[in-house]
Order: C-alpha cells, then sequence, then structure tokens
C-alpha cells in the first residue's frame, strides 16, 4: 500500500532532481569570448604575454557558445604560445635546457593549466552572467523546498529507529539512482580538482556570497566550501529529524554543522578579508597534508603574531591535542564530532552507511592501505620541512629537524613497546613488528641521505612527493573516491581506507584510550543491525553477540550502532578501567570457568 | 565421535560452534530451513528492508568450512535409534554417535474453522516470511491473532508497509499474562499511537473464505467481521516435536531433559524450544522459547559432550524485547501480578514513554527483580543486586550504575529514589553519575 506522503515526497524529489539540474544546466547558460586584456593580466609576464598574443588573435572576435569550446581553443592558444616560447629561446636566445635563466623564462605546464580559470571566468558573458542571481535563487528554493517536502514527513512520523525500505531504495542499495548519483559526484569531483575552468558560472552565482565574506571574487574553493557547508547543514537537519529521540545523534550532528560553518567556513573568509593566512582550524596534520609546505610556512612566519599563532596552534593540535583528547574520548572527538570529511560523512552520507563492505577481507585492506597513507604523509613531511630549512645555521637547520622528528619517531615506538608491555594491549605481535621496521627504515634511511650529503632527504625530490600525494591522496582518494563513492560503498571510504589523520588518531583510540564500546551483558540477539548499519565496517556484531567490549581503531564513535541497536545491547562509555581485559578474550556469555570449577 | 545436530537455529549453532571450540569431534548440522544460520528474531528486519537476509547471518559463510562444522540443507524424516541412524529427505542417512535435537518451535494453530485457507499463516521461519512477503504486495488489511511477541513484530511489519492492521488480544490488555498492568497499558497506547487497531478482549471465531480458497474476513467472538486479505496467527508457538511422536523418545508438550540436557535415550540431547525441561529451577519454566536460553543451553550441552558433565543453569532470569519503538527490559522476576511477600517501585515519565520497576521482597528488602520500558539497564549490575540479593536501600543511591542509555540522555534515578522516599518516608542520597563506567567496573569486581 502506498504511504500517505507518497505524493509528497514524489513532488520533493522531483523538486530537488530540477532544482539540480537547473543549477548543473545552468553551466551552460553563458557564452564566452576572449578579452585580450585578460590574458595579458594573468600570464602577468610581459614576455609570455608577447609571445601567445599572435596565437590569441584568431579567438578574439569569436563568441563560444559555452566553455568546452573555448577552453579546447584557449588550451591551443596557450600550447602555440608555450610552444613558441620554447622554439625563441632556443634558436634566437640560444638558451637551452642546462641554463637557469632559460627556466625562469619558459612557460612552465602549472601557468598553462593556472590561467585558463581566470582567463574564462573574465570571458563568461550573457545569460547566466545576467541573471546569476535569479537562476542560483530559483535553483536553491527548488532545492531547499524539494528538501522539505522530502524530509519533514519524518517529522510526522513517531519518533525511533526507521530504516524501512533501507535495502528496496534504489538509491540507498547501489540501484540504477545510486550509480547516477555516485557518477554525478564523480563527475563533479574531476572537474573541481582538474579542470574548474568550466565551473565558471557557478562562481558567478555565489559571487555576491563571496564578497559579502571575503570581499572578493568566488574562487573554485569558496564555491566548494558553500556547497559542502549547504549539504552538511541541510542534511544535517534531516539527520537531527531522523534521530530526535537520541540526544548523542543531536548533539553530534549539531556540532559537526557548527565546526563546518564557523571554522570551516565563514572564519577563514574573514581571516582572508583581513589580509591574514586563512587555513581552517580545525584541519589538523596529517589531513590537512599542507601545513608544512614551504608557502604555508612563508604565509605564517610572515604574518607576524597571529601567524605564529597558527604554527604553534597547527603543531600543538597534532602533537597534544590528537593524544589527549583521544585519550579521554576516543577518535570520534574529532572524526563525528569536528572534522568536515566526518561531517559531510554523518549528514549527507547518513542515507549510504550501510553500503560499506564488513568482510574480513576489507578489513584487511583497509588496516595496510590507511597505514600507508599515514607514512606516506609522514615521509613525505619530513622531506618537505627538510629541504624548507637550512643546511647551515645556528637555529633549525636540516640534520637538527631530522634528529627531532627521529627522536619523536622513536618515543612513540618505544611507547607503545612500553605500554603494550605493561598494561597487554594486546597489539598484535606481527603489526608491532612491522610498525618498529618502517619507524627505523624512516630513519636509517633518512640518516644515510644525510651522510650521504644528497640534496633530498630520501633519494626523492620532495616537489615530487608533494605531487604524487595531492594527486593521488588529496584530489582522488578524498574527493573523488571519498565522497564519489558515497553510494556505492559507503560514506566512509575515505575516513577507513585513506585518511592519515584517521590512522593517526585510531592508533592512540588502539593502544591508549578510555574510550570503547561496552556490550551490555548477553542480551545479544545477533540480528546484524549494528554491523550493517557500521559506517566503518566493523563487525559489531561478532563482538556483541561474544558480549565482548569493542575497541576497534578505526571505530569513529558515530554511536549509530547504539541507536539501532533493538535490545540495548550497545554503549559507547569512556573509563579507566579494565579497558583491555574486558575487550582481549572472549568473556563467555554463561560458563565462565571459575563457574565450572565449582560445580564439578 | 560424530555428533549430528538437528536443526541450525541459535541452540544447535551455538552447541556445534562450542563443541568445535573445545573439540576435534566431527560435527554436522542439519536444517530444511536455510543452509545458514541466521538470526530468527531479526527476521521482521528483512522484511520492514532495514537489513538483507545475509546481514542477518552472524557468521560468513566459510566459517563453516574453516570450522569443519559440516553443513547439511535437508529434512530429516525419521529416526532410527536402535542403529542411530538419520534418514534425510534427500534420500541419504545419515549415521551418528551422538544426537542433539534442535528442531525449535511451530507456530500454534488452534483449531479455528478456516485455518488451512490461503492467506492464513504464523511467522517462525524463513518460509513463513517468504510466504508473508508474497501475500503483501496488494494486501491494504490485515490481522493479527494473538497478543504476544511474535504478534507485535508482525503488526509492526505490516504497519511499515503501510498496511493496516487489526491486532486482536484474547487478554484484557497486550501481554498483560507478562507484563504488570501499567507496561501493557504503556504498550497498548503505543501500539494504538501507531495507528494499530488494537482489540482488546478479542478472540477469533473462524476465518472466512472468499470461495477461491482465499481468506475473506475473520470472524470474532464479539461478532464482528473484519474483511482482510492476509491472517497472521501468533498465539504462541509450541516444540516441533510432531515428527518424533512415534519414536522411543519421552515427550510431553517438548522432548523431556534432565538437567544435562539427555533426553531419556543415550546419546540423545534435546536443546532450545524444543526441550522440556524435567526438573527447571524455581522460578523458571519448564520450556523457554528464548533466544538466549537456547544459547545457553547450546553451550552447557557442548561442554557435557566435550569436557564434562555440567548442569544446565540459565543463572538470573532476563530479556528484552521491542514493541515498535518501545524498549522493553527485564532482569530477574518481575511477575505480571505482585506476590503477596513482594513490594514494587513503579516510577513513569509522564510523558507515558518510559518507566522504571523494581520489585523487591517486602521482608528482608531485596530486590527481585527490574523491569524498564524506554530506559536501557546493565546486565551485569542488575545481575549482581539481584543474586546478592541486595536490600533495596542499598540498591537505590548506586542506581546510576544500571543506567545503560546513551550518553546524553536524560537520567531519571533522581526521581525514582524521590519517589521512593515520598512512598517510604525515607531520605535516601543519590550519589553523583559522574564517571560511571569506573565506578561500575569496580563494583562489578568487588
Amino acid at each position: 500500500m502506498r504511504s500517505p506522503h507518497t505524493l509528497q515526497k514524489t513532488i520533493g524529489t522531483f523538486a530537488v532532481i530540477t532544482g539540480l539540474a537547473l543549477f548543473t544546466a545552468s553551466l551552460g547558460l553563458n557564452s564566452f569570448s576572449l578579452r585580450e586584456k585578460s590574458l595579458q593580466t594573468h600570464l602577468n609576464n610581459d614576455y609570455h604575454y608577447e609571445m601567445v598574443a599572435p596565437f590569441a588573435i584568431s579567438m578574439l572576435d569569436k563568441t563560444y557558445s559555452n566553455s568546452l569550446t573555448f577552453n579546447r581553443d584557449l588550451h591551443q592558444v596557450l600550447k602555440q604560445g608555450q610552444e613558441a616560447i620554447r622554439q625563441d629561446l632556443e634558436q634566437n636566445k640560444g638558451l637551452g635546457p642546462s641554463d637557469e635563466t632559460y627556466w625562469s623564462m619558459v612557460m612552465q605546464d602549472y601557468v598553462v593549466r593556472s590561467v585558463k580559470l581566470p582567463i574564462t571566468r573574465e570571458a563568461a558573458q550573457g545569460f547566466l552572467s545576467d541573471h546569476a542571481g535569479m537562476t542560483g535563487g530559483l535553483a536553491l528554493i527548488l532545492v531547499l523546498l524539494g528538501s522539505f517536502l522530502l524530509y519533514f514527513p519524518i517529522w510526522k512520523q513517531l519518533p525511533g529507529i526507521d530504516n524501512t525500505g533501507v535495502f528496496s531504495s534504489p538509491l540507498k542499495s547501489r540501484g540504477w539512482s545510486g550509480i547516477l548519483l555516485g557518477s554525478y559526484l564523480i563527475l563533479f569531483y574531476l572537474i573541481l580538482y582538474f579542470y574548474p575552468q568550466h565551473l565558471v558560472n557557478w562562481m558567478i552565482i555565489v559571487d555576491p556570497i563571496s564578497y559579502r565574506l571575503n570581499n572578493g571574487p568566488a574562487s573554485q574553493w569558496f564555491l566548494y566550501g558553500l556547497l559542502y557547508t549547504f549539504v552538511i547543514l541541510v542534511m544535517g537537519l534531516r539527520m537531527i529529524l531522523k534521530y530526535r529521540h537520541n540526544a548523542y545523534q543531536i548533539w553530534r550532528t549539531a556540532s559537526v554543522m557548527f565546526f563546518q560553518t564557523c571554522f570551516a567556513f565563514i572564519l577563514p573568509q574573514l581571516l582572508a578579508w583581513l589580509n591574514q593566512p586563512a587555513p581552517d582550524l580545525k584541519n589538523i596534520w596529517p589531513l590537512d597534508y599542507s601545513f608544512f609546505f614551504d608557502y604555508r610556512l612563508d604565509e605564517m612566519l610572515q604574518s607576524g603574531t597571529f601567524g605564529l599563532f597558527l604554527l604553534f596552534w597547527g603543531i600543538a593540535l597534532t602533537l597534544i591535542g590528537v593524544p589527549v583528547f583521544t585519550y579521554f574520548f576516543g577518535k570520534r572527538w574529532y572524526c563525528s564530532w569536528v572534522c568536515g570529511c566526518g561531517g559531510l560523512a554523518e549528514t549527507m552520507g547518513d542515507p549510504f552507511r550501510h553500503l560499506s563492505d564488513k568482510s574480513l577481507r576489507a578489513w584487511q585492506v583497509e588496516r595496510w592501505l590507511i597505514h600507508l597513507v599515514l607514512i606516506f604523509a609522514v615521509v613525505m613531511t619530513i622531506a618537505v620541512v627538510y629541504t624548507y630549512l637550512p643546511k647551515q645555521g645556528s637555529g633549525l637547520t636540516r640534520s637538527v629537524f631530522f634528529s627531532i622528528s627521529s627522536a619523536v619517531l622513536l618515543f612513540a615506538m618505544g611507547f607503545v613497546w612500553f605500554l603494550n608491555k605493561k598494561i597487554k594491549a594486546a597489539i598484535p605481535r606481527r603489526a608491532l613488528l612491522i610498525g618498529t621496521f618502517t619507524g627505523f627504515a624512516i630513519i636509517g634511511i633518512g640518516t644515510w641521505g644525510i651522510m650521504a650529503e644528497k640534496e633530498y632527504l630520501f633519494w626523492v625530490q620532495d616537489y615530487q612527493l608533494r605531487s604524487w600525494y595531492g594527486f593521488y591522496v588529496g584530489s582522488v582518494f578524498a574527493g573523488l573516491v571519498g565522497t564519489g563513492f558515497y553510494p556505492l560503498m559507503g560514506n566512509r571510504v575515505w575516513c577507513r581506507f585513506g585518511c592519515p589523520l584517521a590512522a593517526y588518531l585510531g592508533l592512540v583510540q588502539r593502544i591508549s584510550s578510555k574510550f570503547r564500546i561496552t556490550v551490555n551483558g548477553s542480551q545479544c540477539i545477533s540480528c546484524g543491525n549494528c554491523s550493517t548499519y557500521c559506517e566503518m565496517g566493523i563487525d559489531v556484531r561478532s563482538y556483541a553477540q561474544k558480549g565482548q567490549d569493542i575497541v576497534r581503531s578505526s571505530c569513529v564513535g558515530c554511536g549509530i550502532c547504539a541507536a539501532v541497536c533493538p535490545r540495548g545491547v550497545l554503549k559507547l562509555e569512556n573509563g579507566s578501567h579494565d579497558v583491555y581485559q574486558r575487550t582481549q578474550q572472549t568473556r563467555a556469555i554463561h560458563i565462565s570457568e571459575t563457574e565450572v570449577t565449582l560445580l564439578n | 565421535m560424530h555428533t549430528v545436530i538437528i536443526g541450525n537455529g541459535i541452540s544447535g549453532t551455538t552447541a556445534a560452534r562450542f563443541i568445535r571450540k573445545w573439540s576435534d569431534h566431527p560435527v554436522t548440522l542439519i536444517s530444511s530451513e536455510s543452509p545458514y544460520f541466521f538470526s530468527r528474531t531479526a527476521l521482521m528486519y528483512v522484511y520492514m528492508g532495514h537489513l538483507r537476509q545475509k546481514d542477518t547471518q552472524p557468521y560468513p559463510p566459510d566459517f563453516w568450512k574453516k570450522n569443519r562444522i559440516h553443513l547439511i540443507q535437508a529434512h530429516v524424516t525419521s529416526l532410527d535409534i536402535a542403529h542411530k541412524l538419520l534418514q534425510l529427505d534427500n534420500g541419504q542417512s545419515l549415521a551418528y554417535d551422538k544426537l542433539v535435537v534442535a528442531t525449535g518451535s511451530v507456530s500454534n494453530f488452534f483449531n479455528w474453522p478456516g485455518q488451512e485457507l490461503k492467506g492464513v499463516r504464523g511467522l517462525y521461519s524463513l518460509q513463513d516470511l517468504e510466504y508473508i512477503e508474497t501475500y503483501s504486495k496488494e494486501l491494504t488489511h490485515a490481522v493479527v491473532v494473538g497478543g504476544g511477541l511474535i504478534g507485535i513484530e508482525l503488526a509492526e511489519m505490516f504497519h511499515s508497509r503501510n498496511i493496516q492492521v487489526t491486532f486482536l488480544v484474547r487478554e484484557k490488555s497486550y501481554w498483560d499474562h507478562v507484563l504488570a498492568p501499567e507496561e501493557s497499558a504503556m504498550v497498548n497506547r503505543h501500539i494504538r499511537e501507531n495507528g494499530i487497531d488494537l482489540q482488546t478482549e478479542t478472540s477469533l471465531k473462524a476465518i472466512l473464505d472468499d470461495g477461491k480458497g482465499q481468506v475473506k474476513a475473520v470472524l470474532t467472538d464479539t461478532g464482528e467481521t473484519i474483511p482482510c486479505g492476509f491472517v497472521g496467527i501468533t498465539a504462541g508457538v509450541r516444540p516441533n516435536i510432531d515428527w518424533l511422536k512415534t519414536s522411543p523418545l519421552e515427550i510431553e508438550r517438548g522432548i523431556l531433559v534432565d538437567a544435562f540436557l539427555q533426553t531419556n535415550i543415550p546419546d540423545v540431547y534435546a536443546i532450545g524450544d524444543c526441550a522440556q525441561l524435567r526438573q527447571p529451577q524455581p522460578g523458571r519454566q519448564a520450556i523457554e522459547a528464548v533466544w538466549y536460553t537456547g544459547r545457553m543451553m547450546g553451550e552447557t550441552l557442548a561442554y557435557n559432550i566435550c569436557k564434562g558433565p555440567l548442569a544446565y543453569n540459565p543463572g538470573v532470569w532476563f530479556n528484552s524485547a521491542k514493541f515498535f519503538h518501545l524498549e522493553y527490559q527485564v532482569y530477574g522476576q518481575v511477575p505480571a501480578s505482585l506476590p503477596p511477600d513482594q513490594d514494587t517501585l513503579y516510577w513513569e515519565h509522564p510523558d507515558g514513554k518510559k518507566s522504571i520497576r523494581i520489585n523487591f521482597d517486602k521482608s528482608s528488602q531485596a530486590v527481585t527483580g527490574f523491569q524498564t520500558m524506554g530506559i536501557r539497564f546493565r546486565q551485569e549490575v542488575c545481575e549482581k543486586w539481584l543474586a546478592n540479593r541486595t536490600p533495596l536501600d542499598e540498591v537505590l543511591p548506586k542506581l546510576a550504575l544500571a543506567n545503560f542509555d546513551p550518553e546524553f540522555y536524560r537520567r531519571y534515578e533522581t526521581q525514582v529514589v524521590q519517589l521512593y522516599n515520598h512512598r517510604f518516608h525515607k531520605n535516601l542520597p543519590l550519589q553523583s553519575p559522574r564517571n560511571i563506567l569506573d565506578k561500575v567496573l569496580q563494583f562489578l569486581k568487588n
């Protein structure tokens, strides 16, 4: 039988899809014609401009109907100019790749990539530019109205867990609409990260907001931040509505909404307005993998007291904040209460949490992958800072820095060995050995590099490491796969398999934290709701049915397992007592060994 | 020593798992219902779309091979005790050294006229669920007969698909032979709040045929005819032992077993729903068709087979359920009507959706049972108080230790203690609910 809200939901779905379609279509609602001035401004190099301009003549009197054809020609022009510059340098000026001036005069590939967006922005004109507010407003109203119609019926239902129809909805169970949404998201990330010049119409739509917040035009990152925050707020309200009987879920969701809106979005805008460095203050290295990159360090070191505060704040969060907060509350204090990726996963991702892979195989892949990313981030950062620092001098030199890094690594490894022995944290021997081996390998190879007086610490240019990490981990993994795969592999793909900060927090949680999920005696009926709705793919039931408390490095403490349990078996708790005794071996449900001896 | 277990429900599976844990004996698990063990209590969630059938299987398919538990999907047709042989419906026969009967229950049907019609079914097995599923497509109105735990599940299932439900309950109030009047009334309200047409003190008289062998309506003892496309019969379950009636096994309502879960025939055991204890422990039933006792029996039996004699001891009674969104937990004895030597402290939230009940002995003040609705309690703590027969005056100040609700939930211990102080003119304090887990673990250790 049809639900009494079927009509309402159908209209809602229709409105959301129409809003999204309108917003997407707006990308094609401008025409583009090249302005000579923007070529000059953005190349920002008279020689380059002089060499490129002749090729651009054919574009000047043309009007392109879309950004695709415009950029196809623009790319051609830039490439021709680049080639002409190269030939001019080699044939007329007699320079070659071995000369230093050659490299300062040649037009690099990154210039070709980065000028396209601002040039395309200035080339845009037409319907959308004239009616940006109306188009954007209409799309916004449709999406908001649709979301309201879709989600308001939840309010009409009695409060309580309701996952009715999750596995019969094609959107939520990898059906056609799920695959469609996944493809849309992946495409969006692909364009955002690698071809932002095709998103200029969206930037034009959000320009007025950008001017209000940071007094400048919208970049693709402003656009992304705004959309991201909007989605977290709308879907966060849905989450609160859905779990309005559950105080933990309400507070947690409100928290991620707050941190995203204030810390990740508005505060950086205001800082940018004040011409200050504008980082996301709650983003922590190594999730914020560029924190120690040269341009970020320069920016902080050149911004007076505030810059130094930021440097201190970032380092303190990593070295003190993470271990201390995680000791008291588990990694949830960050992953499901503060983090932006977590915020999106817990709001927009909530309808997809059951799609995470619960198999043992997935757990094995997860453990290798996430820790490899962490090692990659550590190695890259050490290499980058090493190159940034002076070779000789009185202060922080390269070798001093490497000694400090080695000492931190050694301390961490020693601490783990000590804990494992003292309180029997039951870390598998293999994991301990692999970890120790990796630590010593980093220290050993680094030391060897210093001894051999290599220019680059680990035999690889730090620049190379940076670009690999930025591309494969920062863009492809975190964005494309991390969010694009929500409807395909669940909402925590990035957090589970790729986030280096999650790996770090997880190590602390597993090795030294008061946090655990307590299992309520023998009340478990093995129904499988907890495991199914665990976004991190933890087989919660396998512990619950044994009456065994749960400490898993991957658990982000979202509390949904406890919420969906029909028998009140699970509780997220912090306590310093007995955590390893209660999680280590199976606590017999019924026959304890002492009882048996008594009876015999 | 080959152990053959008939039935792969929670009892049979637990027995098989622990036999493997404690020995290398060959183990065979037979079921015609499902190739793999699944959580029977989760069937409703499959229907409602919360879970897929495979999500209700606690162990992955490769678990059985890895643990050398041999699975056979077949129906046992007869048992030859003299030769220790089982006959299967696929033509094979199977020899055993030890036989465990764990065949569970079947739904009760009380010879109502029309009960054989199409569209009349109980809810117990996977096949029942599949049957109900095929009937649900065009269904607009269903009648559920019998006010127990399965009845309310079935009502919730139909409700999730916007199928109107009339819920016939013979008693004055839902489950009132188990729940005390206040809790029973609370569940009644909640059922009705969900839009279910709950008809108490109403029994099924007959099921009416539409002329094509399909159900068309039910006739109640109040003379009402209720048109419907499906009738769910949930008037309790009974042991699934009809196929053993002609065997030399001693059978009453269930297969009679001693404290070691052994039947009258050597090397033949019975556990779970189908077993009837010859001498149940004081205050306990001879047949307890509950998930938890099935699991305990499986574990005890495996111990008996692998290690040595161990009497079945189910410990302090506990149970739990969820009525729509209303969670229910009980620890110890909280009977529907209070025995004369006991008193009860009952607190109910003004919203009528949460309650805490503590029963205690009038003379010794020892607590005898805890029952909560809409509030979770911690089993280990309650169990310890009950086992130690702790006086209520000692329990109440520490009541926070028993709370198992998620963090940030409102706590009601103060109200309970206030109520007690008011009623008994006492002045008990309430200990601070800070660092509860640490206090709980200290309490459990001492």
